[in-house]
């Protein structure tokens, strides 16, 4: 398990799958151009579990579209950055041989499973058609691949099943089969935007675990994209939590909850329903995010901030390095850091 | 346990009865048939008192938000009473409906979807006032729903704002603020928080918290998140595939849950605590909720149950202070509608 922060030396070798570089995506709109991601870096290994928390509009779903190579252009544009997948730069890349390594070597699992999988296509047929593109399988050879995939995501019955449509699952089982569809050909990274949230919580415990043990079986790395701080407790190794486009802090999961260094990420935290606080208001952040067209100077979190001095007001933070593994984007995280963590 | 301590709990406001609701199935286009029913409500029952908060927890189709519809007059319930301080208004119409309806208002759950983009804020939470305009003469409209907007924290200024120009967070408040416009006695929130984000979650739950103790409101608050229903509710009804499982208050059915389904769905929750990972007593559930419209037999959750047995299948089990617990004092003993219940406890600390 590595545990290196965001922006460490050398990012070529140490079992490094994705290493994402200073990356800029925009939008532009007719309001004006939307500054959907601002410079983010982040690296997984292979092995690793990296959440990217966010709330809506935080960049983390625009980030792994640009990974992906996904991203709705126009009017997305990726205006800077580099995204290293084994050393090689994505974006430099063909778009025949990006498409090769998209499905191979790195998958997504979306959210809605529903509106992802093709519903005039029996399921058999879209986890089948990965094995006639990308490994040159004859149909029926493919269809026997589909089905041993169904059963390993343990969908019951797999291979009666194999002729089904989309409609004719339950929304946990369809996303048991986006999750077959992402491992069929054995790829090194899987990046899961929200692959739990559509779904009841019975299920969804499911899912997850699930999602887990197979990426322990198969050693891959996992990039779950969430806004659940209880998901993230349960599944990560490590956390990237983002706001208006920026990681305002990466740490190892036990560290982020024990003791926050910037006050976003403690902010969520303690807006969270606890049991001691029964009765008692719940702390809310105050305000609102900013709006990705008008993003404010300095510390974008600033104007919601009840540690903002002038300072913040002015300079942008950089990442500190707070710990070996830990970073934080704010002026004064060794503050933030000391602070009790139950009560402000 | 708040509402009580504080002694503000009152009368009983809403007394709900064996309350149903079917919907056909039907084949055919021109010779139609019923060939079925989908019971999405079945036989609910409980009492709401005035200030108090009753939370509705239960996964996706077992029946939540049709008990919603059902308490505000959107649906017509197939059976039952709902008692509104004694009256049974489901047998009401015309104008004596109308009067009681004032009195119970809902907060929809979607706050892009639920207002019209083609009105005014203004005129949003002003329409009330149309239906009803002994509540509010013509010309003080205005100020009433400016006071309104104050009330729920938006700036009494945006009266003449249009909804998209508000975040759902703000959203939200405007929905608020149109359910509190008749000063109503009861107000029904479906699910009224989860569309928004965690930052402003927490605004909008500290909201419906102080407008209760400012209206000495009660709710019914129907949601999926458990932290969230905990935290806002005095007692809390589980709900699963159209029946109550389990009724308590939220001591009871956090930290001595006794009915199977209720254990799992606490257990399921991910804690935001990673040192609790391996702690965590984790009860995971096999295949999905069945279908409403062909449910099992008896008990409704047997066929996920790891304790049915085949008594389960042959008797509906009441929702009763179980056997074996009548004597127990303490917080173990509640309604629990299982035959084999027993408490365990599943919420770390709970």
């Amino acid at each position: 398990m590595t545990a290196e922060g965001t922006r460490q030396e050398d990012g070529s070798g140490g079992g490094v799958l994705l290493d994402v570089r200073e990356l800029k995506v925009e939008f532009r709109t007719r309001d004006g151009v939307a500054h959907a991601v601002n410079g983010v870096n982040y690296r997984v290994s292979a092995g690793e579990t990296l959440a990217v928390l966010g709330e809506s509009g935080s960049g983390k779903s625009v980030t792994a579209q640009a990974v992906l190579g996904i991203l709705d252009t126009p009017p997305g544009h990726v205006t800077g950055g580099e995204i290293l997948f084994h050393g090689r730069d994505l974006l430099r890349m063909g778009a025949e041989e990006r498409r090769r390594i998209r499905g191979t070597r790195l998958a997504m699992i979306f959210q809605d499973a529903l509106s992802a999988l093709n519903p005039v296509l029996s399921v058999g047929t879209q986890l089948g058609e990965m094995f006639e593109v990308h490994r040159g399988m004859s149909r029926k050879e493919a269809r026997g691949c589909a089905a041993e995939l169904m059963d390993r995501v343990r969908i019951p019955a797999a291979r009666s099943r194999v002729g089904d449509y989309p409609h004719q699952f339950s929304g946990g089982m369809r996303q048991r089969i986006m999750i077959a569809m992402a491992l069929a050909l054995g790829p090194d990274l899987i990046i899961a935007d929200e692959p739990t949230t559509a779904l009841d919580v019975t299920v969804q415990a499911q899912v997850m675990d699930l999602l887990a043990e197979l990426r322990r079986e198969y050693a891959m790395g996992l990039v779950l994209i969430t806004h659940d701080l209880g998901v993230v407790a349960d599944v990560a190794d490590r956390i990237a939590v983002m706001y208006a486009g920026r990681i305002v802090e990466t740490a190892p999961v036990h560290d982020l909850y024990r003791a926050p260094a910037h006050p976003y990420t403690r902010g969520l935290l303690d807006s969270i329903p606890r049991l001691d606080q029964k009765g008692r208001e719940l702390y809310a952040i105050k305000g609102l995010p900013p709006s990705l067209t008008a993003i404010p100077p300095g510390c974008p979190f600033h104007p919601r901030c009840p540690k903002a001095q002038d300072v913040c007001r002015t300079d942008r933070p950089p990442l500190y390095d707070v710990a070996p593994g830990r970073a934080s984007a704010c002026h004064f995280w060794e503050e933030t850091i000391s602070e009790r963590g139950d009560r402000r | 346990m708040n509402a009580e301590a504080a002694g503000r709990v009152g009368e009983t406001v809403l007394d709900v009865r064996d309350l149903a609701k079917h919907y056909p199935l039907t084949r055919g286009v021109v010779l139609r048939k019923q060939v079925g029913s989908v019971k999405a409500v079945d036989t609910v029952s409980f009492a709401l008192r005035k200030g108090e908060t009753l939370g509705i927890v239960g996964e996706s189709g077992c029946g939540k938000s049709t008990v919603a519809k059902l308490l505000v007059g959107l649906e017509k319930p197939s059976g039952g009473q709902i008692l509104y301080r004694g009256e049974d208004i489901t047998r009401l119409s015309g104008r004596a409906l109308k009067a009681v309806r004032r009195n119970i208002q809902m907060v929809f759950q979607d706050p892009y979807t639920s207002l019209n983009p083609r009105m005014t804020v203004g005129d949003i939470i002003g329409e009330p006032y149309d239906i009803h305009p002994e509540v509010a003469p013509k010309g003080d409209r205005r100020r009433k729903v400016q006071e309104l907007l104050d009330v729920v924290g938006l700036n009494p200024e945006y009266i003449n704002r249009y909804p998209h120009q508000f975040s759902g967070g703000q959203r939200q408040r405007i929905g608020i603020a149109r359910g509190l416009a008749l000063r109503p006695e009861v107000i029904v929130a479906d699910e009224p928080v989860s569309a928004l984000d965690v930052s402003v979650q927490a605004q909008v739950v500290n909201l419906l918290e102080r407008l209760q103790d400012e209206f000495d409101l009660s709710y019914v608050f129907i949601a999926h998140d458990l932290s969230v229903v905990r935290h806002i509710s005095d007692r809390v009804a589980v709900m699963y595939l159209g029946r109550f499982a389990e009724v308590g208050t939220e001591d009871e059915i956090y930290g001595h849950p006794t009915h199977p389904y209720t254990q799992a769905l606490l257990s399921a929750v991910p804690v935001p605590d990673p040192e609790a990972r391996d702690r965590r007593d984790r009860i995971l559930l096999s295949g999905d909720v069945p279908s409403p419209a062909d449910p099992p037999s008896g008990c409704r959750f047997r066929t996920r149950c790891w304790k049915a047995r085949e008594r389960c299948a042959l008797e509906v089990p009441p929702l009763d202070v179980p056997e074996g617990f009548e004597g127990v004092a303490g917080p173990a003993r509640h309604a629990s509608a299982c035959h084999f219940a027993e408490e365990r406890q599943v919420v770390p600390g709970g």
